[in-house]
């Protein structure tokens, strides 16, 4: 719902500002529709990564270890790769994500919250290399520990809102 | 990024090994996940192209530029060493503007624009300055009012609802920026340059 109202502003306000809105439209799309092509071989790599993992056996021996002690708290375990990876790859995020949705079901409550920390976390350690490679800094004082804090916050947050939206 | 790949494929298929796994097994996973891999993509490309070509309008009717304008003030709360310092600060709300937005592509230019301002007045060009810890402690935390990206998962998912995520997402996004920012002014006096 909201969607769809931003949708008719956007083109409500760009037929009022006289833009070829169809024109903007397709061009924009070109380039979404090309940088998701491109970034097919990453995501095919982690897919490759992840899928070896769980194959071997490996990721349910650690998830069972050390997401046990998580359920506790309310936490479901079955995110713990998620959250493992997000700060350190976009596309790995990706496909785990991808692989939660797979196997618990989209509209699952595990599903809605994997959804909803990988919309509101960041790939911190990407982010701040390029940032600060860009232009030189070799001391980043604090701000990886703050991503990384924030990251933190931002999968508790996850937890606790899709419990209270969801259940 | 090389070595984080290396490290899960070698322990993958080396625990699975040990661990007894038929060799065939092992290979069905990996031929499996090409097919995964394209119907991931094909999910995304859809949901990520409309999402740009209608951000493509916005920008172009300068709805990005009246957003900028908007919050302005906030910004000049946020960042108050850049009080006198206009272009790097222009950049900043263009930034994060465009990172609300969705705009992955055009926020990184603009995030970049904004270090390099920033960097120009920087007494020690080796050291971070409290204002750029800031803008990335904003750029860390993911905030974005469509996260178009999750909501193609979900539809490569056959999800029955793939936009019921974006108000959870928009809450946890926002504790996780409140979070960062507070955590920014905590560290800052620990971490004096």
């Amino acid at each position: 719902m909201i969607v769809l109202l931003i949708c008719m502003l956007i083109v409500v306000v760009g037929v009022i500002r006289k833009v070829p809105v169809f024109d903007e439209f397709v061009e924009g799309a070109k380039h979404g529709a090309m940088t998701t092509i491109r970034l097919f071989p990453f995501i095919l790599a982690m897919i490759l990564a992840i899928n070896t993992l769980q194959g071997s056996g490996l990721l349910n021996v650690l998830m069972d270890r050390v997401g046990g002690g998580l359920e506790h708290f309310g936490f479901p375990k079955e995110v713990l790769p998620l959250v493992l990876l997000r700060p350190l790859t976009g596309s790995g995020s990706l496909a785990v994500t991808a692989k939660i949705l797979e196997q618990q079901g989209p509209d699952s409550f595990i599903g809605l919250v994997a959804s909803t920390i990988q919309g509101s976390t960041d790939t911190t350690f990407y982010i701040i290399t390029v940032y600060f490679g860009a232009i030189g800094i070799k001391k980043i004082r604090h701000s990886l520990m703050t991503g990384l804090i924030a990251d933190l916050a931002g999968v508790v947050a996850a937890v606790f809102v899709c419990t209270k939206l969801f259940t | 990024m090389n070595i984080v790949w290396a490290v899960l494929m070698i322990i993958g298929v080396g625990y699975g090994l040990l661990n007894g796994q038929e060799a065939t097994a092992l290979g069905n996973t990996l031929t499996k996940s090409g097919e995964q891999a394209i119907a991931l993509t094909m999910g995304l490309v859809g949901i990520v192209a409309f999402w740009s070509g209608l951000n493509r309008i916005a920008e172009k009717a300068g709805l990005v530029r009246s957003l900028g304008h908007l919050l302005r003030p906030l910004f000049q709360f946020m960042f108050p060493s850049l009080k006198e310092h206009d272009a790097a600060l222009s950049a900043v709300v263009m930034n994060v503007c465009a990172t609300l937005l969705g705009l992955g592509n055009a926020a990184t230019p603009l995030g970049l624009e904004a270090m390099r301002q920033m960097q120009s007045r920087n007494p020690q060009p080796d050291t971070a300055t409290d204002a750029m810890c800031t803008l990335l402690a904003l750029n860390t935390t993911g905030l974005t009012i469509f996260p178009a990206t999750v909501i193609g998962l979900r539809i490569a998912a056959k999800s029955a609802n793939p936009t019921a995520i974006v108000a959870s997402t928009l809450l946890a996004s926002i504790i996780a920026t409140i979070t960062g920012l507070v955590v920014d002014r905590v560290l800052r006096r620990r971490w004096r340059p």
